[in-house]
């Protein structure tokens, strides 16, 4: 297919490699956002391709990973009820919560529907004016623009029976906040592409400044992220800090001004927690006060909940880069895919379940 | 769930006064709201996550990436080798 068989062609991947290989002559610890990108890194072995003085750990940004666990409980409780139809990515089926999962809450006679769009939700409520629908609004600010989109498309068509579950979060708030850990070890980053095609390059800027470190907004097919760790490597051992753009096809500096626009319209900043991380300042997005009466949360009682998170699970040291998947006691053990006990076990994006998807427990000490 | 994907834009109409379109995702057709790439015109590509243009793909930029490693093999090759450093009458 144009503009992705070119990008996963090996002979350009090899040739990148080798310039990788030419350029590197210290330790680098590069850890790459976007969970689309863990997946994409451990598929296509680009761990294994690169120097060995090259660390590639696996950061936060798997929107399903980080959804914090009361937000879980929360879907499961308004999923249960009789007068709801709850709808989501199909990412959300598995993702533990302090019971169960939306999948059992189907199995138990939940009408809970898997939807490719945030617009097909909407249509759900049209088509279904008795029952109260609800969209599970979960990921970061490339998702942010069609959940807001679909909010909006309900107050300007009056549909009063749709209402978001809303659990938006923010990346550069968190790059932050792994830079500031005392534990950091990040020299560079891989900015999400899809993340910068909405929002744009402006928000790296006092970033690569304030921290020295390099950040290259990066695609997600092999050319495009070897590319990525290329220009990131030079800026290293040229002692640049620079914000650069691999993935220029898509992203431009000011993102898309329409959607920003959207987002703006429906969604305020908030303070939010990411699950095993914990809160994170001015990280995550609910919807405005004059967007209200979308906000299941208020339509829904459904606080007080009480979670519970397993024990065993290190997520979240995992999301942070401080440890790697197949050093969890759980992995591959108590912990598969089929039965995950953390996020990161379920989503394909999640660093646990690629690990687990590509082997990477034996190959690695 | 930040997987997008390029596709061809084939068709654009209204729906509730937001512009949609039919996408060419090579042979699969499918429907996108393109209310975030409103002066994309049919024969564009965009970039699509979840039912939703997210911006048009830059061909000019996406050329780019292919000149740059064309040149390095170009390079390469007036130095009698090949990408990989080996002997260019050796190459398979
Ligand atoms: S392997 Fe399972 S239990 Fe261990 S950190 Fe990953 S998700 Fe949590």
């Amino acid at each position: 297919m144009k503009y992705l068989d070119e990008f996963r062609d090996p002979y350009i991947a090899k040739k990148i490699v080798d310039e990788i290989h030419a350029v590197t002559t210290k330790d680098w610890v590069i850890m790459e956002i976007c969970g689309g990108q863990t997946h994409s890194i451990l598929k296509n072995g680009i761990d294994q391709l690169i120097p060995k003085s090259i660390e590639l750990v696996h950061g936060p940004g798997c929107p399903v990973c980080v959804t914090p666990l009361e937000k879980i409980d929360k879907a499961l409780a308004i999923a249960s009820r009789d007068d709801v139809i709850f709808t989501s990515f199909g990412d959300m089926l598995r993702v533990p919560g302090s019971k169960k999962d939306l999948f059992m809450v189907k199995s138990e006679g939940g009408d809970v529907r898997f939807v490719y769009s945030p617009l097909d939700a909407l249509q759900i409520a049209k088509d279904n004016p008795m029952k109260k629908v609800v969209f599970f609004a979960v990921g970061f600010e490339t998702t942010a623009p069609l959940t807001a989109m679909a909010a909006w498309q309900a107050k300007v068509q009056g549909i009063d029976n749709f209402s978001l579950l809303v659990s938006h979060v923010l990346v550069p708030p968190a790059m932050i906040a792994l830079l500031n850990s005392p534990n950091n070890r990040v020299n560079g980053y891989l900015a999400a592409g899809h993340v910068c095609t909405v929002m744009g390059l402006d928000e790296y800027y006092p970033l690569a400044a304030k921290f020295k470190l390099p950040i290259v907004a990066t695609g997600f097919e092999p050319v495009d992220i070897l590319e990525g760790i290329l220009m990131v490597v030079r800026q290293l051992e040229e002692g640049r800090h620079e914000v650069e753009n691999q993935y220029a096809r898509v992203v431009n500096r000011d993102g898309n001004s329409s959607a920003i626009d959207i987002i703006n319209k429906v969604f305020e900043i908030s303070d939010q927690k990411w699950r095993g991380i914990g809160l994170i300042p001015e990280s995550g997005m609910i919807l405005r006060d004059e967007m209200a009466v979308y906000d299941a949360e208020k339509i829904f009682d459904v606080e007080n909940l009480k979670v519970d998170e397993p024990k065993e699970c290190i997520s979240g040291i995992i999301l942070q880069g401080l440890k790697k998947p197949h050093e969890c006691n759980a992995f591959g053990k108590k912990c598969t895919p089929k039965n995950p006990l953390g996020a990161t076990m379920v989503s394909s994006e999640g660093a646990c379940a690629a690990y687990y998807a590509y082997n990477r427990q034996e190959n690695l000490k | 769930m930040c997987l997008a994907i390029p596709g061809k834009v084939i068709e654009l109409y209204d729906v509730n006064s937001m512009l949609m379109g039919k996408i060419d995702f090579a042979g699969t057709i499918k429907e996108a709201c393109l209310a975030y790439v409103a002066d994309v015109k049919v024969g564009e590509y965009v970039i699509v996550h979840a039912g939703f243009a997210l911006n048009k793909i830059n061909e000019k930029e996406a050329q780019k990436t292919f000149e740059l490693w064309d040149e390095m093999t170009a390079k390469a090759e007036k130095e009698g080798l090949d990408v990989f450093g080996m002997p260019l009458k050796e190459k398979i």
